[in-house]
């Protein structure tokens, strides 16, 4: 994340940074897999079939830095973000935090790392316990994990990490049906802090927050980085939100990584047709770019995780789709330049004006208007 | 003239051992034909309950409604039930958020929108069905003949909003309402129906209420905006005004909070300080002047009037924003 004040980094200091592969990373994710089975029967549990929730991504996460997942319901972002917290069991591949691999702890070891590791989630209301007041919220966790020593020590310690996130001491003995939905997310902020991780995940953590409230967390959250020094995982829809946040950002779809970039580039040059899409269709309040950009219209819906098309899993609403390959070979992502990974066989031409996008077909509306 | 005319629309919730709330204080507007109204604002604003009340949706116990709302010069807000019974989803059609609870779930969506075609216009079963084929193809829903015999589980999110369109354009009505049409959306899918609605305004000829939170889809839809705060319209431009040169401080805050697409990374973002909870009521003073950066001591004492400026626009506020001023964006 960029220290408030330098607006735009230069290209040069980016290319040498996102240039290499990130020396130092918290999370190293490698093929990961989760499937969830889908069963049937009365007696017996036949399992027949499995919705291929997340489906090969690897990606990695360096320390201090913030990771944007973006993508569309049901792309998998969230399961990802749970499997990496070990909330969900990888059916293939693996998740190393910190060097080791989680995928295959268990017990007393997994429960002591996920001290390192919070989460803080989209709904403020249902993921804090109406019964508990803030307090007990607040020292559940550090008690779990052995970080509460003495009562003075404690209440200390609560009253710093209530003003790190700009709530006064007095919310201690409230509850959270009395705060509003921003001062709510500020509490559950404060209990992903409370046991001092190092990888926060956050889940949506605006996209249930009037707008004018959004900005509030969202400063919040770059501010609390600097001060404790965290790494981040924000996984959201809202690709503005990522945008702004996140100084890396991976695309999803359908279970599968389709791109990954550092923000800025992503912006300025998506290369895989989805995220052109996906960059094309977020409104920006502006009517004059919205007058005169051009839209990408998809066709069709997302198609079920539980029977992904073959090939490329974009295929079948791609408008740059092309009569070979696109339906018979996955993609992998491939570095083409500057870190900038597409998991496409044509980027290349596309980015070059080699392929035009395909006509508009059928009754709904494909292609560019 | 224009096709609707809400003149100082006002509903108030009146419950027993409770204060009265007013959820909407003094709202007028016009719309005319093909052309596109925005009403603006964060939860609580009043911008439902402005639509609920011109649709006489509103519960009949424990609301007032006072003011006026004339389509085509004609009264709705003294209609009897039956009369609007027969007048709703004829002249004036809607759209809502949530499109699964708008659709019956245990009634084929073919059936919920011939239902609509035989008793407004009152043809066979058998036509009926044929123009319910027709409008699911119109709204772009593939294959229609099969899908009019499907349930609303059935259906994508996105194709339930187009769903729940046809069935609005049953009627050709000449209003449309658009409660945050896409809000349940993802942004591809959003971008297909916010295209949709835009063709139908210019094909058609139809006047479209749209009601949003999303400052992106105003930009890109509406021809005239209305920023709702507390239930007082607190600015009305065009739209290319307002996002030029935002007036009134809520509304320049609102533009300044939005991480946008196009900004450059990096940059803080302004957020407005506290939230709806810390408004005053209108009667004391300007509802928005505690959370304003621009707040003078007459703020928290007399509240605003809604007056026409130099450029033409309408603004509610004593201290508003200079208009030389382009939109900044804080970066400290």
């Amino acid at each position: 994340m960029t220290e408030p004040g330098s607006t735009t980094t230069s290209s040069g200091a980016y290319a040498a940074e996102v240039g290499e592969p990130v020396a130092d990373s918290l999370v190293e994710i490698d093929d990961l897999r989760v499937h969830f089975p889908i069963k049937r029967g009365i007696v017996l549990d036949r399992t027949v079939g499995h919705v291929y929730a997340v489906d090969g991504v690897s990606l990695r996460i360096g320390r201090g830095e913030t990771y944007g997942l973006v993508g569309e319901s049901g792309c998998g972002k969230s399961t990802l973000g749970k499997a990496v917290l070990r909330l969900e069991k990888p059916s293939g591949g693996s998740v190393r935090f910190d060097g080791t691999d989680m995928s295959r702890m268990s017990g007393e070891p997994l429960r002591r790392m996920r001290r390192r590791m919070q989460m803080v989630f989209q709904d403020t209301l249902s993921s804090l316990d109406p019964r508990q007041s803030v307090e007990s919220l607040l020292v559940e966790g550090m008690r779990a994990h052995g970080l509460d020593r003495g009562a003075e020590r404690t209440e200390r310690e609560l009253r710093e990490l209530l003003s790190a996130v700009g709530l006064p001491a007095s919310a201690l003995r409230k509850y959270p049906h009395e705060f509003s939905g921003g001062q709510r997310q500020r509490i559950g902020i404060a209990r992903a802090l409370a046991v001092r991780p190092d990888l926060v995940v956050a889940d949506e953590p605006v996209s249930a927050l009037d707008v004018s409230v959004q900005a509030q967390v969202l400063n919040l959250l770059e501010d609390l980085q600097e001060e404790f020094g965290l790494t981040y995982l924000v996984i959201a829809h809202d690709l503005a939100v990522v945008r702004h946040v996140a100084r890396r950002i991976g695309v999803m779809y359908l279970g599968g990584l389709v791109e990954e970039s550092d923000s800025d580039s992503l912006y300025e040059r998506p290369l895989h047709p989805y995220t052109k899409a996906l960059l094309s269709a977020v409104p920006v309040p502006e009517p004059e770019v919205e007058d005169r950009r051009e839209r990408i219209l998809l066709s069709g819906d997302l198609p079920s995780p539980a029977a992904p098309p073959t090939g490329c899993r974009f295929h079948t609403r791609c408008p740059w789709r092309q009569p070979t390959r696109c339906d018979t070979e996955r993609p992998e992502p491939r570095d083409l330049g500057g870190g900038h990974r597409v998991a496409c066989h044509y980027a290349e031409e596309i980015r070059d004006g080699l392929i035009t996008p395909n006509p508009a077909e059928g009754s709904s509306s494909a292609g560019i208007s | 003239m224009a096709l609707l005319e809400v003149r100082d629309l006002s509903v108030r919730f009146v419950r027993r051992h409770e204060p009265t709330v007013s959820a909407v204080d003094g709202i007028s507007f016009d719309v005319h034909p093909g052309s596109t109204v925005g009403l603006v604002g964060e939860s609580g604003c009043g911008k439902s309950v402005t639509s609920l009340a011109i649709m006489g949706l509103l519960p009949q116990r424990g609301t007032e409604v006072s003011g006026s709302a004339k389509l085509a010069g004609s009264e709705l807000l003294r209609l009897s039930r039956r009369e609007f019974d027969r007048r709703r989803g004829k002249e004036i059609g809607m759209v809502f958020q949530d499109p699964l609870t708008s659709l019956n779930p245990v009634v084929p969506i073919g059936v919920q929108i011939s239902e609509v075609i035989e008793r407004h216009r009152g043809l066979s079963r058998r036509d009926a069905k044929r123009e319910a084929a027709r409008l699911l193809d119109r709204v772009g829903i593939p294959d229609p003949t099969r899908r009019l015999g499907e349930y609303s589980h059935q259906l994508s999110g996105g194709m339930r909003q187009r769903a729940l369109i046809a069935m609005a354009l049953a009627c050709e009505p000449r209003l449309l309402i658009a409660d945050e049409p896409t809000t349940a959306l993802d942004v591809t899918i959003q971008a297909q129906i916010l295209s949709l609605l835009r063709e139908l305004v210019a094909e058609t000829d139809t006047a479209l209420i749209m009601i949003t939170h999303d400052l992106g889809v105003v930009a890109g839809m509406c021809d005239e905006v209305n920023v709702l705060y507390a239930g007082r319209i607190v600015e009305r431009a065009q739209r290319h005004e307002l996002f030029s040169r935002p007036r009134h401080p809520y509304t320049a805050g609102l533009m300044a909070s939005v991480p946008r697409l196009d900004s450059p990374r990096g940059q803080r973002l302004a957020p407005i300080d506290g939230s709806v909870a810390d408004n005053i009521p209108w009667e004391r003073g300007c509802a928005f002047s505690p959370r304003c950066g621009n707040a003078l001591a007459v703020c928290g004492q007399r509240a605003p009037e809604l007056e026409t400026t130099d450029a033409g626009e309408q603004l509610r506020c004593h201290n508003p924003v200079d208009a030389t001023e382009t939109v900044e964006r804080a970066d400290d």
